[in-house]
């Protein structure tokens, strides 16, 4: 371990790592960005309602040298998880991976499923071409730092045609005290293949702070169907920074389903771009905050060519002193004609202290589109209590009957029976918290 | 063992207005109660304050089920207690299905300690799956009503019969009606009139409150009530009802001289379709 964000950091987990010269060049080209940017402050527009003065980077570790890999401890961790026949699971902790499986069946199809460290050496020309290439470090001091520390998270590369049947499974978890993670996700789905990720983000011990300073990618090929959920349910004490992007090529297809139940505070950065015709994706939330949690989500819906459409819709439940924001984007690009898209956010606010800032927005520069935005926040309707609680529900229970109705609309987008089931599990894990 | 609610001069106001003045009336295990009277007179405002509405002040008077004081309970526990109410304009939980909801429901009523989320076990899936499907099947009731999301897109006479279900599995000792037929076209109130008709017998006791008779033709009460101005100013049996339908509220007010009074109630009564 070492504290300090430095160059000689960055050399050593380039070197520990075994990488390839390309990797070591990109670090430091990303690291000199890092140092010469401030913190964001909340005088810039998209860091204007989440105000991290109290983020000190210099109480966070890199994790700089080999830890000891055990196989099979996972199942003592997260019970519940197993691997499933044809499918994938890899279980990081603390930067390192303790378990990786992929079905046999799903390597002699070509999908590559692998720890983004033994990713580096079994396949860099996929690093090479796509590692970062959304991620610009000069957008702010945290995609920098992405950049150049990265060291964690997972490479999914589906070979043209393959159509994987089962969700492949991906636990990142922290457990070390003071742990700064900086796991990426990359995802590349090639023409006409389909694929279901669950990634989970959990925390081992509640109590342990940390930083998760991450970085989701998801590149779709021609008529690809991915569908992607992340569940970010870190403990109360750990920061997390996430900038995720996807590109959508022609006939590609994505549902992207993110909830966000953990951390401290959480700022994620999520864009998603409809390069081709007739590409679509179907952006899902729930957020579900309570304490003196801060959620703030960034989405910006980009379509660069006429005939794409996406739908997004997410719904917040706040409790106690929670803060949550979003902040929504449309964007059409001129030319780009016979656009549908739209955007949801609905807020559930159940105490009187807490908080939800919803700004959608447009940005149209195209004539034949259909485009819409909404967005509601309100307490929960006494109306509805009062007629559960008179078939005899307990308050609790009517709050959290109505809680889980507003969540239904969104679950209900999910055709995947599977993954709706896990998703509810973790809700509903969440929401009997106080 | 016989089951009596009894209100007694009971006094509610309706933010800060006053709406009913002592009415009192008691509801046995068997009988059938109609409580009838025009717009605005305190009917629903009885309905909501016996159930235990935050919003239904009750000044003075008492209510008790079995000589427990219900007053003092809230919704939930009256609901365990025994008290039922079939809502006239039943509320939408959208995203929560009616079996849901009905398991929850049903385990609250019969498991009557430990009413917390986290503590309430629930009743079997499997009985409770057979349980529902046997009364759905009596109330002729469709099988896709209990995937459907509660009262949420329902129509007029669908939210009725949803709440006749309800009522059918939760097996209350007294049950209140309120407007069950308003909204409602003929064809409907035929068939909630016949679905309640079939859950009445001697261990439930019912008070419909209407403003029309036409409920009355389905299920026939032993007992008929007029309310005026927060008060029952007659009672009688159902040649009472007869009258009503012959000469309507008119007389019955000029009989006691109450001023018509206009409904407080924001909420106006669903159109009529006869």
């Amino acid at each position: 371990m070492t504290s300090g964000f430095t160059r000689e950091s960055v050399a050593q987990i380039s070197e520990f790592q075994n990488e390839p010269p390309w990797m070591l060049e990109r670090r430091i080209q990303a690291f000199q960005i890092f140092e010469q940017l401030p913190l964001p402050k909340t005088n810039d527009e998209s860091w204007r309602r989440t105000d991290i003065r109290g983020l000190n980077l210099e109480q966070f570790q890199l994790v700089t040298s080999n830890k000891s890999q055990t196989n099979g401890r996972y199942s003592e961790l997260f019970s519940g998880v197993e691997e499933q026949e044809n499918s994938g699971l890899i279980v990081q902790n603390d930067v390192s991976v303790i378990h990786s499986t992929l079905s046999d069946f799903l390597i002699n199809k070509g999908v590559y499923f692998s720890g983004f460290k033994t990713a580096l050496d079994e396949r860099p020309d996929l690093l090479e071409n796509y590692l970062c290439q959304t991620i610009q470090s000069t957008e702010n001091k945290f995609n920098a730092m992405h950049n150049a520390f990265l060291q964690s998270g997972y490479v999914l590369y589906v070979p043209k045609g393959v159509v994987i049947d089962f969700p492949l499974r991906v636990i990142v978890s922290l457990s070390g005290e003071s742990t700064a993670d900086f796991s990426h996700t990359l995802i590349i789905a090639d023409d006409e293949s389909q694929v279901t990720i669950l990634e989970e983000h959990l925390s081992v011990d509640q109590q342990g702070q940390g930083l998760h300073c991450g970085g989701v990618e998801i590149f779709l090929g021609r008529n690809a169907f991915v569908n992607y959920a992340q569940v970010q349910n870190w403990n109360k004490k750990v920061w997390n920074f996430s900038t995720q992007r996807a590109k959508l090529e022609r006939g590609a297809n994505l549902r992207w389903i993110t909830t966000s139940l953990g951390s401290r505070l959480s700022k994620l950065d999520q864009l998603v771009e409809m390069n081709g015709e007739g590409s679509h994706a179907d952006l899902l939330g729930l957020t579900a905050t309570h304490a003196r949690q801060h959620i703030d989500i960034h989405t910006y819906q980009k379509h660069a060519v006429s005939n794409s459409t996406s739908n997004l819709l997410y719904r917040n439940v706040l409790k106690d002193r929670s803060r949550t924001v979003w902040r929504g984007m449309i964007e059409v690009d001129k030319g780009a004609q016979k656009i549908d898209s739209y955007q949801q956010n609905d807020n559930l606010i159940l105490s009187k202290r807490a908080r939800a800032d919803t700004i959608p927005g447009l940005e149209i520069l195209a004539d034949d589109v259909r485009c819409t935005h909404g967005a509601t926040a309100g307490k929960i309707d006494q109306e509805q209590v009062f007629y559960l609680m008179s078939r005899g529900l307990s308050y609790n229970q009517a709050e959290q009957t109505i809680v889980n109705g507003f969540f239904e609309s969104v679950l209900q987008r999910i055709p995947l029976e599977y993954l709706r089931n896990q998703l509810q599990k973790s809700i509903v894990g969440k929401l009997q918290l106080n | 063992m016989s089951d009596n609610l009894v209100i007694n001069n009971l006094r509610v106001n309706v933010a800060g207005g006053e709406i009913l003045k002592g009415l009192s009336l008691s509801v046995k295990s068997g009988e059938i109660h109609a409580l009838m009277g025009p717009n605005g007179c305190g009917k629903s405002t009885l309905a909501n304050a016996l159930m235990g509405h935050p919003n239904y002040n009750v000044d003075s008077g008492s209510v008790t089920l079995n000589e427990i004081d219900v007053l003092e309970l809230g919704p939930d526990e009256r609901a365990k207690l025994g008290l039922f109410l079939a809502f006239q304009y039943p509320t939408a939980i959208p995203g929560v299905t009616l079996a849901n909801f009905l398991r929850m429901a049903v385990s609250a009523v019969r498991i009557v300690d430990g009413n917390d989320a986290a503590t309430t076990s629930l009743v079997p899936m499997r009985e409770f799956r057979k349980e529902l499907r046997g009364k759905m099947e009596e109330l002729g009731v469709d099988d896709s009503f209990a995937r459907r999301y509660l009262n949420d897109g329902l129509s007029g006479g669908e939210k009725k019969r949803a709440e006749v279900l309800q009522l059918a599995m939760l097996e209350p000792k007294i049950a209140i009606l309120d407007e069950t037929d308003s909204g409602l076209d003929i064809d409907a109130i035929k068939v909630v009139g016949e679905s309640v008709n079939q859950l009445v017998g001697p261990n439930l006791g019912v008070l419909i409150i209407t403003h029309y008779p036409r409920l009355l033709n389905y299920i026939k009460p032993h007992f008929v009530h007029v309310i005026l101005d927060g008060r029952i100013v007659e009672s009688g049996g159902w040649e009472l009802a007869e009258r009503l339908e012959a000469e309507g509220y008119d007389a019955i007010r000029e009989k006691h001289g109450v001023e018509f009074v206009q409904q407080t109630d924001p909420k106006l009564d669903a159109p009529i379709q006869i």
